[in-house]
């Protein structure tokens, strides 16, 4: 399959195999609205797609003919469906459509039909499909890193098949290429609460918050690793408030004066959550405030929120809100 | 400001119909001059054209262009509610057709299109909405499936499943809603996931989700006005991703769509959870007549 695709075009009506076929041509209705213009290419192997459909013939010439209509337009899920039947029906090799998905992957790898055939191929391949399916997200993943298909594919993969135990590795990689990658955070998410070899969220939590605050000092203005790091302590804001790693970090970035956004709405949240900041905090957070900002409040919350409403002015008026529902119970 | 040029864009739209395979037009062409759908299959459901096979998003999309013309009574409702209710796995999930591709979005397709059908009945409504629950991340959005990324798109089908089934309390409106309105970059446009770029369509994906969690005026409302108008083609009509791309029937869809949750003047108001004009939806849920 696919090796025959350079070879020239040769019309249906005239292939000796396809003889005793009679195409069958769409049918648009009497009077269609809009009458489509197909090319005679794609037309003629629709006909004779119809014509085996209808029959329901699940033979080796069916199935070749489903390549051809599925390169013609991935889209068409039918074709897809049919392929699937024949399949299942000659116990074919699958391996084959392992090139054919990757093949149609290179056109566009945002189709919907490729993956799920993908992934009714793999399931049917079990466990000796999980290297392959990791090697094919991955060369999808190096094009588009944030590939919705190729991770969701790919998590099920680890799911259904195995093969966490370079994945962590693996996200660091890719956090390495770029440390904003959103997708690369929720897979190590992922990893670090389901991955059957690393005992958990808990387990974890203590060496990843060490990796997510060389990220965020790294770049403290990525909203991808501070909502991480937020996520460590998912159910659990006592530890999230008694933890002087999360406060001193946060003490850290707003001493830095740049990018503060997520370091101020971090000491909010640390706040609510019963956190009693020091002197220290009061001087980071009071010498944040531009001209514009109100003047200074004596509770340390509230002078947050009116920096934030000034350097954040788009939603400003979540910070309006936030500051109400929180500091303002009077 | 630069104002909506709706003439313009109606003569766009009016202009793909003629050129393209356009489903709806074809599907209503059906309807009107043969009394039954063409593209019905024997199980109830719909597809994508004549003898394509059914599929649980053609489905909707028929019962919604029904329901736009007032003939949903054209439908053998119960069959097409048993196909809907039928595509229901034993977690709560739902899948796309009898291939068995399970997402969110199939959840939101069958609870939008059950409902429209005043069948929700079939289903258990209640394992339904704890496998959306289950797909919530950590930072207040949802993805595809459990632990997949937080995705505006599927934010909007998951709250609006949970609108629809009067489940949005069990989630955390103040988590999702900072999610959401981070979404608005300095342009004024919305993007779908952090550090993607703006694109017009996430004006109704975020939005939406907003206004069913009653945050909308988190974000900066004229700013996104103000992008949505500039993704304009004045002169020929229709409405791009990004100001200067090529336009195309689907971001002119979401910009009109997204403009009309912002109520801008003109623009017939529209229900952020099934995706209708207001009036077809009280006509439809509350049995108000227009």
């Amino acid at each position: 399959m696919g090796s025959d695709e350079e070879e020239q075009w040769v019309p249906l009506r005239n292939r000796p195999e396809l003889s005793d076929v009679i195409p069958v041509q769409q049918n648009d209705g009497p009077n269609p609205v809009v009458p489509i213009a197909y090319k005679e290419e794609f037309r003629e192997t629709m006909d004779y797609f119809r014509a085996l459909y209808k029959a329901d013939e699940r033979s080796p010439r069916a199935l070749r003919l489903t390549s051809e209509a599925i390169e013609l337009n991935p889209g068409n899920y039918t074709v897809w469906h049919f392929r699937r039947l024949i399949l299942e029906a000659l116990n074919d090799d699958l391996q084959n459509e392992l090139g054919l998905t990757e093949n149609i992957a290179q056109g566009n790898s945002k189709n919907y039909q490729l993956w799920h055939h993908r992934r009714w191929v793999a399931e049917k391949l079990g466990t000796s499909a999980t290297s392959e399916e990791l090697r094919f997200t991955k060369k999808i993943l190096s094009i588009d890193a944030k590939h919705y298909h190729a991770w969701s594919h790919r998590q099920w993969v680890l799911q259904a098949l195995g093969g966490w135990e370079e994945e962590l590795d693996y996200c660091h990689q890719l956090l390495e290429e770029d440390i904003f990658n959103n997708s690369a955070w929720n897979q190590r998410y992922f990893v670090i609460t389901r991955s059957p070899f690393l005992g958990g969220l808990k387990d974890m939590r203590e060496s990843e918050v060490c990796y997510t605050h060389n990220a965020i000092v790294a770049r403290p203005e990525n909203e991808s690793s501070w909502r991480y790091l937020r996520g460590l302590y998912k159910d659990d804001n006592l530890s999230w408030v008694n933890n002087p790693q999360i406060s001193s970090l946060c003490l850290e970035i707003l001493t830095a004066k740049a990018n503060c956004v997520f370091a101020l709405s971090t000491l909010l949240d640390l706040i609510s959550h019963g956190f009693q900041p020091s002197q220290e905090f009061r001087d980071a957070v009071n010498a944040l405030q531009t001209s514009d900002s109100e003047q200074t409040d004596s509770d340390v919350a509230k002078t947050a929120c009116s920096v934030l409403e000034s350097i954040d002015p788009l939603r400003a008026n979540y910070w309006k809100w936030y500051r109400s529902k929180h500091f303002e119970n009077a | 400001m630069v104002e909506l040029a709706a003439r313009k864009h109606v003569q766009f739209i009016l202009s793909k119909a003629k050129e393209k395979n356009s489903y709806e037009s074809v599907l209503m062409e059906h309807i009107r001059m043969n009394g039954h759908t063409g593209c019905q299959h024997d199980s109830g459901g719909f597809g994508g054209n004549i003898g394509h096979d059914p599929h649980i998003l053609y489905t909707l999309s028929a019962v919604q262009v029904l329901a736009l013309f007032n003939k949903v009574d054209v439908l053998d409702v119960e069959k097409v509610a048993n196909y809907v209710a039928g595509l229901q796995n034993e977690d709560g999930s739902f899948s796309g057709d009898m291939w068995g591709e399970v997402d969110t979005r199939f959840s939101y397709i069958a609870i939008c299109c059950l409902a429209l059908l005043h069948h929700l009945d079939k289903i258990n409504v209640e394992k339904a909405v704890d496998y959306i629950l289950s797909c919530k991340n950590h930072d207040g959005g949802f993805g595809c499936t459990p632990g997949g990324e937080s995705h505006a798109g599927q934010i909007f089908c998951c709250v609006g499943a949970l609108a629809i089934t009067g489940s949005l309390h069990r989630i955390d409106k103040d988590l999702l809603g900072w999610w959401l309105c981070e979404r608005q970059v300095k342009s004024g446009g919305l993007n779908g996931r952090p550090e993607k770029l703006p694109d017009v369509c996430y004006s109704w994906w975020v939005l939406s989700s907003l206004i069913m969690i009653d945050r909308v005026h988190w974000i900066d409302k004229e700013k996104l006005v103000k992008f949505i108008l500039d993704c304009q083609d004045i002169e020929n009509g229709g409405i791009s991703d990004r100001p200067d791309d090529a336009c195309d029937a689907y971001h002119t869809y979401f910009g009109v769509a997204g403009l009309s949750l912002l109520e801008y003047p003109g623009v017939k108001p529209i229900d952020p959870a099934y995706a209708l004009p207001v009036d077809v939806v009280n006509r439809i849920i509350l049995g108000i007549k227009a």
